[in-house]
């Protein structure tokens, strides 16, 4: 099978968050960058994918010469080929979407394989624009996932339980905490990795469809009433919570 | 701007309250603008639609095809583009639930449009409509606009308020026949399996949920019991899914469900920003923790510090008293 993940770089989701200078974008020194934790769960499906039918695993990754780091980490875990599409400016979600569905139909992959969310911009958009350039299906928020006679049935978290979806290959999938554990890099790997090629290409322009125009740390001003443990306390949490929330 | 195009979710005999909000923010952005605005439903009935005119909506178009009795994602999207282009619509706004999420940016790749998803506010401001949206989990906040002509958002449930109009509005629905294939369905849904008896925090207005504190799957029971007399349902952290105390589908973060409740309490929770990602946009947070230290404590709107076995006893007996429940 050739089998297609694409990652997105993202900081570390315990780092702190401060506005950049610009004021419309994150300031970015001292920022450690991880794989977006979803994208992890793509990578070792593809790999599990890969192991039962034999094929390849290519990671693909919209970004600055920077995301070569996760390109490393990716090939670690032992993906067969790394593509780094070039781009040194971030651009609109729109404009991954593009690149990658131009990428994808260059290899024509029998299966791709997204995050759920890449948890920076949280765009939560990649998959559905993706496979609609492509012209294929996707399933979004899968958790479970089978593949055989030419179609994927997966399994997705809707409100109130999980819906079974089928789809025909090619496809999709953007992938859920819960699909796999995936694997951690052994050091072996992550020695062989370090000289492995990496496939560098320009990245497509296209033109702005959205414009960030600010950028600021949400400040939700909360009572911050913090009350003791005695009954008298509790009295009043049910008391500010009817009579000033009035929540019940 | 021309007309802005409602997508509409039935749910058995109406429509889901996520609708309703999308409802209620197409009218501001339409009295914004001076533009109309029109709902679109996939196979609705009368039933479904019949309480849109309380929110001030008064245009449905009922896209029926034999096709869509089943869900399908590619065929709905194809469905949306025809109705967009013959309603001549070109701000389509979606709730953004599973299925909301899911589609609309679909139907924004179909229109060549920029899409702005998970949108905490939607206001119309010098001729262009101007959005935020949280981005990094929630710990920082983008002002964003499209720059299409056609936009597409979809807004994050619960943030957005239902809010109905004087008096009755007459609706008008307008049956529209979208041309469709066996072809176009190449994802469709083939089960759906509900979690019997429980409420789903995506759903819920207000969520009970426990932390690593609770000690055990046994002492569970405590924070059924508080969600039980509040009439809302049970979340956990990550500690608590990954100790396999509670099902993955109750987990509230960064990696579980992203809620929005009008209450939401956390006991025994220290307040990780992993977690804080996933229920920062409550209305009132309340936390119960024995350390006064616990950065839950700097997010929350009333906080008892205390042992929560003590505590959550005593709270749940005090709130069935008011609540009846
Ligand atoms: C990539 C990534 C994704 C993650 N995603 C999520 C996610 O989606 N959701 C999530 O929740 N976490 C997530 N985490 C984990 C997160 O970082 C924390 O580890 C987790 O939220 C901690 O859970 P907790 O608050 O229940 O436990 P702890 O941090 O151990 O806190 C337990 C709290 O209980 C209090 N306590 C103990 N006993 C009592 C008592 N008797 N009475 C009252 N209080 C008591 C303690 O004071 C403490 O504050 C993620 C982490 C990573 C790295
Ligand atoms: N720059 C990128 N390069 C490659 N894949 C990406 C990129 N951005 C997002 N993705 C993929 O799309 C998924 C969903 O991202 P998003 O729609 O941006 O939240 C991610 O989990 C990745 O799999």
């Amino acid at each position: 099978m050739n089998i297609l993940v694409c990652i997105s770089r993202v900081p570390d989701t315990a780092t702190r968050i401060l506005v950049g200078p610009d004021g419309k974008t994150i300031d970015t020194q001292g920022i450690k960058y991880v794989i977006s934790p979803y994208d992890e769960y793509g990578i070792e499906e593809g790999l599990r994918l890969k192991e039962k039918n034999g094929g390849t695993v290519t990671a693909v990754t919209v970004g600055s010469e920077g995301s070569t780091d996760i390109l490393r980490t990716a090939l670690a875990m032992c993906v067969d080929k790394a593509v780094l599409i070039k781009a040194d400016t971030h651009k609109d979600s729109y404009f991954v979407a593009k690149n990658l569905a131009e990428y994808a139909k260059e290899i024509n992959p029998d299966i791709i394989f997204m995050g759920r969310q890449s948890v920076d911009y949280d765009s939560l958009q990649m998959p559905s624009m993706v496979s609609e350039f492509l012209g294929i299906p996707s399933v979004s928020v899968v958790s479970k996932l089978t593949i055989a006679d030419g179609k994927a049935t997966a399994e997705r978290d809707v409100e109130g339980g999980k819906e079974i979806v089928e789809a025909s290959l090619p496809c999709i999938i953007s992938c859920q905490k819960g699909l796999n554990e995936p694997r951690y890099p052994k050091l072996p790997d992550i020695m062989k990795a370090k000289s492995k090629p990496i496939e560098t290409r320009e990245a497509i322009q296209t033109d702005e469809k959205v414009t960030v125009l600010g950028m600021s740390i949400p400040l939700k001003q909360r009572a911050g009433r913090i009350l003791g443990d005695g009954d008298g306390d509790i009295d009043e949490l049910v008391r500010l919570l009817h009579e000033e929330a009035k929540i019940i | 701007m021309n007309k802005i195009l409602v997508f509409l979710e039935g749910q058995a005999n109406k429509l889901k309250r996520s609708s309703f909000e999308a409802i209620s923010a197409a009218r501001t952005l339409a009295t914004g603008a001076g533009i109309p605005f029109a709902g679109i439903i996939i196979n609705g009935t009368k039933e479904q639609v019949k309480s849109v005119g309380d929110y001030g909506l008064s245009d449905v178009v009922n896209a029926k095809h034999e096709l869509m009795e089943t869900y399908s994602s590619t065929a709905a999207a194809n469905v949306l583009h025809q109705v967009i282009q013959s309603e001549n619509a070109d701000v389509i706004l979606f709730a953004g639930n599973a299925k909301g999420l899911e589609l609309a940016p679909r139907v924004a790749a179909k229109l060549e449009a920029g899409y702005i998803g998970d949108c905490v506010e939607l206001e119309f401001r010098d001729g262009n409509i101007i959005a935020k949206k949280p981005v990094y989990a929630g710990k920082s906040q983008i002002t964003v606009k499209v720059n299409s002509d056609r936009k597409v958002y979809s807004l994050r449930p619960n943030v957005f308020t239902a809010t109905k109009v004087d008096g009755t509005i007459a609706i008008t629905t307008k049956d529209y026949a979208p041309n469709l294939s066996e072809d176009d369905k190449k994802a469709f849904v083939t089960a759906m399996m509900k979690n019997e008896g429980k409420m789903d925090v995506l759903e819920a207005d207000i969520i009970v949920s426990g932390g690593r504190g609770i000690k055990g799957t046994e002492n569970y029971n405590l924070i059924e019991n508080l969600a039980a007399a509040f009439g809302g349902a049970v979340g956990a952290s990550r500690a608590v899914v990954d100790a396999g105390w509670r099902p993955h589908s109750e987990q509230v973060g960064q990696t579980g469900k992203t809620v929005s409740p009008t209450l939401y309490v956390a006991c025994g929770i220290s307040g990780a920003v992993q977690h804080l990602a996933g229920m920062s946009t409550s209305k009132v947070i309340v936390a119960i923790n024995k350390d006064k230290d616990a950065p839950i404590f700097k997010v929350c709107d009333y906080g008892i510090v205390g042992d929560l076995f003590a505590v959550v006893p005593k709270l749940t007996e005090k709130v069935k008293h008011i609540t009846g429940k």
